[in-house]
């Protein structure tokens, strides 16, 4: 199945829907900050201790993070697959050139993708790996000071806004792809598909940018 | 009317190609796209030059021959025409127009505008039909078809394998074509037997021609002398998916 362009098209679109999930669930732990710093500290901690005593500590997290790159890996897989295709389909290009349909979100679906990529590298070697510059000075083993001190550096904040744009640009057209490639958008269902993912494409990028904004505002300190 | 043409010119497959400019004068408002290029060939011929070759045949706009990506979109600027029906009063005095041929791997040049769309005929063959004992036309009414049905049977029937959508998709794919020949099949009760094996072996046959995947940037449904809509694509990808995955068996 993964042969074909309609099965790696799946793919893309399985890993895409797991990817959303763990959207959603990372946001809403994030915005626990505003439920002050004990608060923040003790869900980080759970994270770690989910699932105990049945799961092993730190277990119920490592299948996630096994499961996340997994997808994520399969998901640039398919893209970079069904891209290079698509560069073969065409190799002499036309003189000229009018696209016939489309908008901000589809034609920046790869450049986006590979920005986001390069994103993801960057905010593990921030919030997971802990890279000195990236961190700042924090109180170590202190989640929401890394937190705040973070995302008082202008740079950190920046960033991460640029790439929830990407994010929401990302979802308006993957999210709507989903839908097509699953065969589930027809006349009936496109008017609630639009709703769906367009809610999903400016609720998630909003979610996350609370959290730096309201730092850097200095509401959460 | 007053031409600044640039047409594609390419003695055969083999050769590299490149763009000659023409000049065109005394082209009327009321002719169509294919009658401007008829006044250019009998301007060359005078001139002892070759003529530019282009796919035609019924200048109605139902047979699918023509095809040609006009100033950078696919049959020309007005939609849900084929460039035959493309009439010239939608150009102005003095305009320069490039004229392309289909830029797809999977079309290649023969001569100038011409361009082998075999590969369209490869697809079909791989499951765009039904096995039917022939014999006598059968009774009409003997199998019944709601008329919502036949009428989004019919709307997919409509293609003439122009193959305006893989050209003017940004990854060069017959997404929409293939989409349309299996649903045109697939929404009929005849069609059904063979519907699971239809839809995989002619999406592989797709993907084998060299075509490239479907992003849903719906370019092809922009251009489509026929308009056939991105809800054929998506029953395609289900059937596709239950063939693959289970499902094909209700």
């Amino acid at each position: 199945m993964w042969r074909s362009s309609i099965g790696k098209k799946i793919i893309m679109a399985g890993t895409g829907l797991i990817w959303i999930g763990y959207l959603l669930l990372h946001m809403y732990g994030n915005l626990k900050v505003f439920a002050g710093q004990e608060a923040f500290n003790h869900y980080a901690e759970s994270l770690r201790t989910l699932g105990e005593p049945m799961v092993g500590h730190g277990h119920a997290l490592l299948l996630a993070r096994v499961v996340l790159t997994l997808t994520l890996v399969a998901h640039i897989w398919a893209a970079v697959a069904l891209t290079r295709i698509a560069q073969q389909a065409r190799p002499v290009g036309y003189a000229k050139f009018r696209p016939a349909s489309g908008n901000y979100a589809t034609v920046t679906m790869r450049w986006g993708g590979l920005a986001l990529g390069l994103f993801i590298l960057y905010h593990l070697a921030h919030l997971t790996w802990n890279v000195r510059v990236l961190t700042g000075a924090y109180e170590p083993g202190n989640t929401f000071d890394k937190l705040v001190v973070g995302f008082n550096n202008p740079v950190n904040v920046v960033l991460y806004l640029l790439a929830l744009m990407a994010v929401g640009f990302h979802l308006w057209h993957g999210g709507a792809s989903f839908f097509q490639t699953m065969g589930w958008r027809i006349a009936a269902s496109r008017q609630w598909i639009r709703v769906l993912t367009g809610s999903l494409a400016v609720a998630i990028p909003v979610g996350f940018a609370v959290v730096p904004l309201a730092v850097a505002a200095g509401w959460v300190a | 009317m007053k031409l600044h043409l640039r047409v594609w010119r390419q003695t055969s497959a083999e050769d590299r190609g490149r763009f000659e400019d023409y000049e065109l004068d005394d082209v009327s408002p009321d002719s169509s796209f294919l009658e401007m290029l008829d006044l250019l060939n009998e301007q060359l011929l005078e001139q002892r030059k070759m003529p530019v070759a282009f796919d035609h045949d019924c200048r109605e706009g139902i047979c699918g021959m023509c095809g040609l990506m006009v100033d950078g979109m696919a049959h020309g600027p007005i939609p849900g025409h084929t460039v035959c029906q493309l009439h010239m009063r939608h150009f102005k005095d003095g305009d320069r127009i490039v004229i392309e041929p289909w830029r797809v791997a999977a079309f290649p040049v023969v001569q100038d505008l011409v361009v082998d769309r075999g590969s369209f005929d490869r697809i079909l063959q791989h499951g765009g039909f039904i096995s039917f004992a022939t014999g006598t036309a059968p009774e009409a009414n003997s199998i019944l078809i709601p008329k919502d049905r036949a009428d989004t049977a019919m709307d997919a029937a409509t293609c003439i394998g122009c193959g305006a959508c893989a050209a003017a998709c940004p990854n060069g794919s017959a997404t929409l074509f293939t989409a349309a020949k299996v649903g045109h099949l697939g929404h009929l009760p005849q069609g059904q037997p063979e519907r699971y094996q239809r839809v995989v072996g002619m999406v592989d046959q797709m993907d084998a021609e060299g075509f490239g995947g479907c992003t849903n940037v719906g370019a092809c449904t922009s251009v489509c002398p026929k308009e056939i809509g991105q809800d054929f694509i998506s029953q395609m990808n289900r059937d596709y998916r239950r063939a693959m995955l289970g499902g094909a068996g209700d």
